[in-house]
């Protein structure tokens, strides 16, 4: 199949950017990456610049990738990151437009490269339950509900690529934050510290210029995970309750 | 030859009191003093993540490394499966004792059983540190842990978090690591990559990293190194491991003097989905638990067969006498559940016959056909209908496989675009792990003092062939478990040491052969991508080093080897720049020491001359074509000092005090 791809090049963080057309040739079996690949191969042997991007274990649990595609973070599938998106979602003739997950807190590296730190800094500010190695009870000392380890389990399954970020008008990392929030705060673990958590995990999520949420929903459709709004909703309780007074 | 004499340093006394008494007795750095040492840690994998997180609870100040952008990034994160622990949950008779015999046999004799036991005692702290974590591991009604079976064994003791268990795991311990990082015990180094190790005195004190963001070298200075980069199995090109995982920071160390122990043992996993093109970039993996209710096969005669590779018939077309289930035929006693190395030379040999299901002549089937049937009559049965039509039966059926292996199949429907429900999965095997590694003693150090290696980047604990679920294990053990204690016994001698200067001669001088290094592979600008070199090593690697050697393919692809990198350096083209964001010479870098290590393996895998585990070795097997291991000759650990021209090779005798070698059969 013979396609046209709009791809984002950008120096580095500094410079200009703009989309540049390519030619390329793929074949329906190739996956996204693989397609890019190509291109790349055939850029490095014309001596010109290859596209950078991220990507890394090419099976959608790295989080790594992270390219819109025709205007949505991670292509057309639900459920579905860069890397597992394959070509015979295209058709011959098309025109592909490939950016960047772009945010203000997200700033570009290059190309398609973006940082996405911030992530880590949120999870450095409370995003873990304070145990040290050793001394941790038996592994069956406290019973969890199934129910309850599943729904932790379901926020648990983020991979931190940031779509929800790139989905939301405002840049908001309300769906990541609040995932973490969701899976430490429902184990009883986890739940001890539930309410200085959230509150030092948002104030970190402010600081790093993520936009507020204006509950478009948009992160939950383009989530790659399917990880549920209502991460957001359970989050804002425990803020509520943080600042005006404990729940308990 | 150089002087190097192996000493394992393990402990004296009974197997099962080794660790508890070392460690009652091993020397210890007070709190005071631990102020005072620094620690780099390379590679944010289960293993680094979890010891740079225990390192900084301990009070040691911490840098680690990692060339990815986070440190979640790590591979470990892509494993399915999950996580052994010997802790009897299901009274089913497990032990710490059990536990390591399982992995001795399935490493088929060429582990060092103190090493092995250790692990097996620790593995149960493993679960409760994860537990206090916030893993969400699977769970029964009652609320209590849920376990299951894995292949070569007869308990249930693998721990998982639905098919994601690597993730949640290493997300356990990022988070551990996070916290160390909040509290300035542990400074975090994204997207540095190390390029060398410095040695002061003959003792590791720092590394050489480059910052991938500006393409800056930097010396980082510590009392010691631990290494925890993971496996080598990219040197093949195809694989499962992720893009970036390579075998540089150990390659490195060799250069440096430490050695690499069995090179040439690698795990092929069984069932990964075949390769497509010549553009394919990474192979995936198809969980094990596939094989309890898929069956393999291969059409009987070849005509069959070339039909099917060229697309004129479907595998449901082939009647049931016309099929050949290989593995239920030569296996009747484990059936589909051979162990992993079984597995992939039973496909090998099918399908070297010519009788390959794709069009690439390169893959067999594993069939649902019979468990959607069996399962779909008996979910007619308990649901009280009586004479189902072959239809309601299949539609009944596939919803139960569809209740257990969903996600899989739908991941391969991804992948393929083939729908697995109604037409057979095509499987092949795939690289997967490297049991080799960097050569450790008990301390998990290597010979070079002041540097260790953790995880899947030492040799230590799965000889010749890793059980399923068992490097989650190995990795967390040696981080959390392990390494905190061992490092003491190098760092209480070090107490008085000053903090290490980078201005010492020394990372001058390292620092000066990475940059020149670096601009030698610059300097080239041939006429071919680093990425046409690296799958044409791969393919002398698959072809040459692969599912099975032999003594003369071995010397053939040794020489091939050294004409590609020859080759490599005459004629490779890395655009940009070096002082920039360049990810092309990030690879050209890996893909320079992947030249060298896969002469390594080749070698090894020569001087080898038995077939044990994933290595096996076509001039040594038994009429009926099973791996022969030769005891009396073999029984030891390759270690190797790299030349040039000619590798060193050292020996570290394997004793077994506890367990009887035994000849491995599935029958």
């Amino acid at each position: 199949m013979k396609l046209t791809l709009k791809v984002w090049r950008q120096k580095n963080g500094t410079s200009r950017g703009e989309l540049h057309s390519y030619q390329v040739e793929a074949n329906e079996h190739m996956s996204f990456l693989e397609m890019m690949d190509v291109l790349n191969e055939e850029l490095i042997s014309k001596k010109e610049d290859p596209i950078a991007f991220e990507h890394d274990c090419r099976e959608g649990i790295c989080g790594s990738c992270n390219m819109v595609i025709n205007g949505r973070p991670h292509g057309p599938n639900q459920g579905t990151t860069t890397c597992q998106l394959h070509m015979r979602y295209f058709k011959d003739g098309d025109t592909i437009v490939v950016e960047p997950f772009k945010a203000k807190a997200f700033p570009i590296i290059k190309d398609l490269v973006v940082d996405r730190s911030g992530f880590d800094r949120i999870i450095q500010s409370g995003g873990y339950i304070s145990v040290n190695t050793g001394g941790a009870p038996d592994g069956n000392a406290i019973p969890i509900e199934q129910e309850i380890a599943a729904t932790a389990f379901d926020a648990a399954e983020c991979i931190g690529c940031g779509a929800c970020v790139a989905a939301c008008p405002n840049g908001s990392a309300m769906l990541f934050t609040s995932a973490k929030v969701s899976h430490l705060g429902l184990l009883p673990q986890g739940e001890i510290e539930h309410e200085a958590r959230v509150e030092s995990m948002v104030d970190q999520m402010d600081k790093e210029g993520f936009g507020a949420c204006s509950n478009t929903g948009a992160c939950e459709v383009e989530c790659p995970k399917g990880i549920s709004i209502e991460n957001i909703a359970r989050m804002n309780r425990g803020y509520i309750a943080s600042i005006f007074g404990s729940s308990k | 030859m150089s002087n190097i004499k192996l000493d394992s340093k393990t402990p004296k006394g009974d197997l099962k009191n080794k660790w508890t008494d070392y460690r009652g007795s091993m020397n210890l750095v007070a709190p005071n003093n631990k102020r005072r040492i620094d620690v780099i840690v390379v590679g944010t994998g289960l293993a680094g993540a979890s010891a740079a997180a225990t390192l900084g609870e301990l009070g040691y100040n911490v840098k680690a490394f990692t060339f990815h952008d986070s440190p979640r990034r790590a591979h470990s994160i892509a494993a399915q499966g999950g996580i052994n622990a010997a802790k009897n949950y299901q009274n089913d008779g497990d032990s710490a004792y059990r536990l390591f015999y399982d992995t001795i046999k399935g490493g088929d004799y060429r582990s060092r059983e103190a090493n092995v036991h250790r692990l097996a005692e620790v593995s149960t702290s493993i679960i409760d540190q994860c537990v206090a974590q916030g893993v969400p591991f699977a769970r029964e009604y009652g609320g209590l842990l849920a376990n299951r079976s894995f292949g070569g064994v007869q308990v249930s003791r693998t721990f998982y978090a639905r098919g994601q268990t690597g993730q949640q795991l290493l997300i356990g311990a990022y988070q551990a690591l996070s916290r160390q990082i909040s509290k300035g015990k542990v400074k975090m180094y994204n997207r540095h990559e190390m390029l060398d190790i410095v040695k002061i005195d003959g003792k590791a004190r720092g590394i050489i990293a480059r910052n991938l963001l500006t393409g800056k070298l930097e010396k980082h200075a510590a009392h010691c190194v631990v290494l925890a980069t993971g496996g080598y199995g990219n040197v093949f090109y195809l694989s499962t491991n992720a893009m970036g995982s390579n075998v540089s920071a150990a390659w490195r160390s060799v250069r440096r003097g430490a050695l690499m122990a069995n090179p040439c043992f690698t795990q092929i996993h069984p069932t990964c989905i075949p390769v497509s093109g010549d553009y394919q970039s990474k192979l995936t993996l198809m969980s094990e638990s596939l094989r309890n209710d898929g069956r393999v096969w291969v059409p009987n005669n070849i005509e069959d067969a070339k039909a099917i590779q060229q697309g004129k018939k479907k595998g449901i077309d082939i009647p049931e006498d016309q099929r050949d289930y290989y593995l239920e035929r030569r296996y009747p006693a484990f059936g589909n559940l051979v162990p992993r190395d079984v597995a992939s030379r039973a496909a090998k040999v099918a399908c070297d016959e010519g009788k390959g299901v794709a069009p690439t002549g390169l893959a067999v089937f594993l069939d649902f056909a019979s468990a959607i049937e069996r399962y779909g009559k008996a979910e007619a049965y308990s649901s009280g209908i009586e004479n189902p039509t072959t239809q309601k039966i299949t539609e009944l059926g596939q919803k139960v496989v569809e209740n257990k292996y969903g996600n899989l199949f739908e991941m391969y429907e991804k992948i393929t675009g083939e729908n697995p429900y109604e037409n057979p999965m095509k499987i092949y095997p795939a690289v997967h792990y490297t049991m080799g590694g960097l050569w450790v003693d008990y301390n998990l150090e290597t010979n070079i003092p002041g540097l260790f290696a953790l995880g899947e980047a030492n040799f230590s604990d799965h000889g010749a062939n890793r059980l399923g679920a068992s490097a989650l294990m190995q990795g967390l053990a040696d981080g959390y478990f392990v390494l905190p204690y061992t490092i003491g016994q190098f760092l209480s001698n070090e107490i008085r040491t000053p903090q290490i200067s980078t201005d010492a001669p020394e990372f001058n001088q390292v620092e000066k052969d990475v940059e020149d290094r670096i601009s030698t592979l610059m300097g080239v600008k041939g006429g071919q991508t680093v990425e046409s070199f690296h799958r044409r090593l791969g393919k002398i690697m698959w072809e040459y080093c692969g599912m099975s050697r032999n003594a003369e393919g071995l010397k053939k692809g040794r020489q091939l080897i050294r004409e590609l990198r020859a080759e490599y350096y005459n004629d490779v083209f890395i655009p940009g720049e070096a002082n920039e964001f360049n990810p092309e010479l990030e690879k050209a870098l890996r893909v320079a020491d992947f030249l060298e290590l896969g002469e390594n393996m080749m070698v090894d895998a020569l001087t080898r001359n038995e077939s044990c585990g994933g290595h096996f070795r076509e001039e040594f097997k038994s009429a009926e074509g099973e791996a022969q291991r030769n005891d009396a000759d073999y029984t030891f650990v390759s270690a190797w000092e790299w030349d040039d021209n000619e590798p060193i090779l050292h020996k570290e005798d394997l004793t077994f005090e506890n367990v009887e070698l035994k000849t491995r059969s599935y029958k």
